[in-house]
């Protein structure tokens, strides 16, 4: 089932670019002495839904945020769509592990922020808004403040934000991990759907075991100390079967029980 | 508001005991409040008053409220101004009042200036202090769908510092209330400067605290009607 993690090839640019829609290569990364990441290589499939799953401290949000160009790589570089990241760009939307949403501003607001940030004029960027609003189930809540809404509803807002600006490459960092257990169970049958109805690519990091398993296409296990990626997973048998069938299907629960096999030694 | 009535009541008692001419009774000072009020020399002095008051406090929120916020952005300026905001903030800025004179001239610049500088130093520390608390997660996200700095300042920056910012411009306009009267006094005797000077020199103390009401109305209404705007944001300043 495991690949391995590291292909470099300078000249692969085009041909990795057909396949994948994101390409961390040989990214390095220092905080003063510390570091965060080393030579780490990956490639992230178009259209399918890749997790960064690992330790505390093994860099996955430091990796997403270097993709979402928020942070500078000490050395290497990212390709999204063949082309290298200078910066925050069009083509990513990032969701927040604290939602990240403006406490003074409606929920219509909020949502269209991504498109007001673009220079979307108001009533266009007003009418996309409410479709995602829609769409992520808060109708009847544009006019809502943000202290208003439960966590579960805030982080909607902030898919809603993200999917507004119709990037091809979703970034979401821990999105679930602030709400409550039901409410995230809700919101990985939510994000199935939405890998297969929306033609986006995901990138998903959490330090869950189960939701890494049970939504992914593929999973790269993060190592720390120097951080790496040790293990790529892709689950091949139980994605057709039905959300409801997942949780009970053998592959998933070895895959689980083969993760946390792997990861158990470095979790103090 | 009922505590004002009380302390009205108290100042007519004291006032109608005769204790001092200094203190007159309430209801005698509210009579001369409006048979002066309509004057053209108390017109005049509130006119000059206000037109000083409104540029210094203008300029000492306009600029404030820019500088704190960069201030609370930006780790090197903050290092270069921090230490004069402090001295000025605790400085007797009176006693710099006569080098405002020589710099600027005895008129309504200097005055201008004076009030300015006895607002900012609080706006400039509390937008600062409202930019510092900021939730690093919301700049991260206007960065991440590619704000521009300008976008940040105002769409971010600004509304996230604006309950501090608030409580800053109401503290810094009580002071500029004094800054105003101060720098009349002191530079040039023009409006309500001159007329305390007016009614304090020819013992008119009913004169006196007629303006002196007028004046505390004025801070006041201010005043509350900034406590009003910082009631209308606090829905959001425990959540940011």
């Amino acid at each position: 089932m495991a690949i391995s993690p590291i292909k470099e090839a300078p000249n692969q640019t085009e041909v990795a670019g057909s396949d994948s829609a994101v390409s961390v290569r040989n990214i390095t990364k220092n905080y003063g002495d510390v570091e965060a990441l080393r030579d780490m290589s990956l490639e992230f499939p178009r259209g399918q839904l890749t997790s960064l799953l690992g330790p505390s401290g093994c860099g996955k949000t430091t990796l997403l945020k270097i993709i979402a160009g928020l942070l500078e790589p000490t050395s290497g570089y990212v390709e999204v769509n063949g082309k290298t990241v200078s910066g925050p760009g069009p083509d990513r939307a990032f969701v927040f592990q604290d939602f990240a949403l403006l406490p003074w501003a409606t929920v219509l607001n909020n949502v269209a922020f991504g498109l007001e940030m673009r220079g979307v004029a108001r009533s266009e960027r007003e009418a996309i808004a409410e479709k995602y609003i829609g769409d992520v189930g808060l109708s009847g809540f544009e006019h809502s403040y943000p202290h208003e809404l439960s966590g579960g509803m805030r982080q909607r807002v902030g898919l809603a934000r993200a999917l507004s600006v119709d990037a091809d490459v979703l970034l979401m960092d821990e999105p679930f991990s602030a709400v409550d257990e039901q409410t995230r169970r809700k919101f990985q049958e939510d994000l199935l759907n939405l890998v297969q109805n929306e033609n986006k690519t995901f990138i998903f990091v959490t330090h869950s075991i189960e939701e890494a398993v049970y939504v992914s296409d593929q999973i790269a296990i993060l190592l720390p100390r120097p951080s790496r990626v040790s293990e790529i997973i892709r689950p091949s048998s139980f994605r057709n079967k039905g959300v409801e069938n997942i949780r009970r299907d053998p592959e998933y629960l070895d895959i689980v029980d083969d993760i946390w096999s792997s990861l158990r030694t470095y979790v103090e | 508001m009922s505590s004002l009535i009380l302390w009205g009541l108290l100042w007519e008692i004291v006032g109608r005991a005769d204790l001092t001419f200094f203190v007159p009774p309430l209801s005698e000072v509210i009579v001369t409040l409006f048979s002066i009020i309509g004057t053209p020399a108390f017109q005049k002095a509130l006119a000059e008053t206000a037109y000083a008051f409104f540029f210094g406090v203008f300029f000492a929120v306009v600029i404030g409220i820019v500088v704190g916020i960069l201030m609370g952005k930006n780790r090197l300026l903050d290092e270069l101004l921090l230490p004069w905001v402090n001295v000025f903030l605790s400085a007797p800025l009176t006693a710099l009042v006569p080098v405002l004179m020589v710099l600027f001239g005895f008129g309504m610049k200097s005055i201008i200036i004076t009030t300015a500088l006895f607002a900012i130093w609080i706006i400039i520390l509390n937008s600062r202090a409202g930019v510092k608390q900021i939730n690093r997660s919301l700049v991260e996200m206007a960065n991440s769908f590619g704000a521009s700095p300008m976008d940040a300042f105002f769409k971010i920056y600004f509304w996230a510092a604006l309950p501090e910012i608030l409580g800053g411009v109401r503290i810094g306009i009580i002071r500029a209330v004094k800054g105003v009267i101060i720098g009349q006094l002191l530079i040039s005797i023009v409006g309500f400067g001159a007329l305390f000077e007016l009614y304090s020199a020819n013992f008119l103390m009913g004169h006196f605290w007629a303006v002196l009401i007028v004046l505390f109305a004025l801070a006041f209404t201010i005043s509350e009607f900034l406590a009003y705007l910082e009631r209308r944001v606090s829905y959001y300043a425990a959540k940011r």
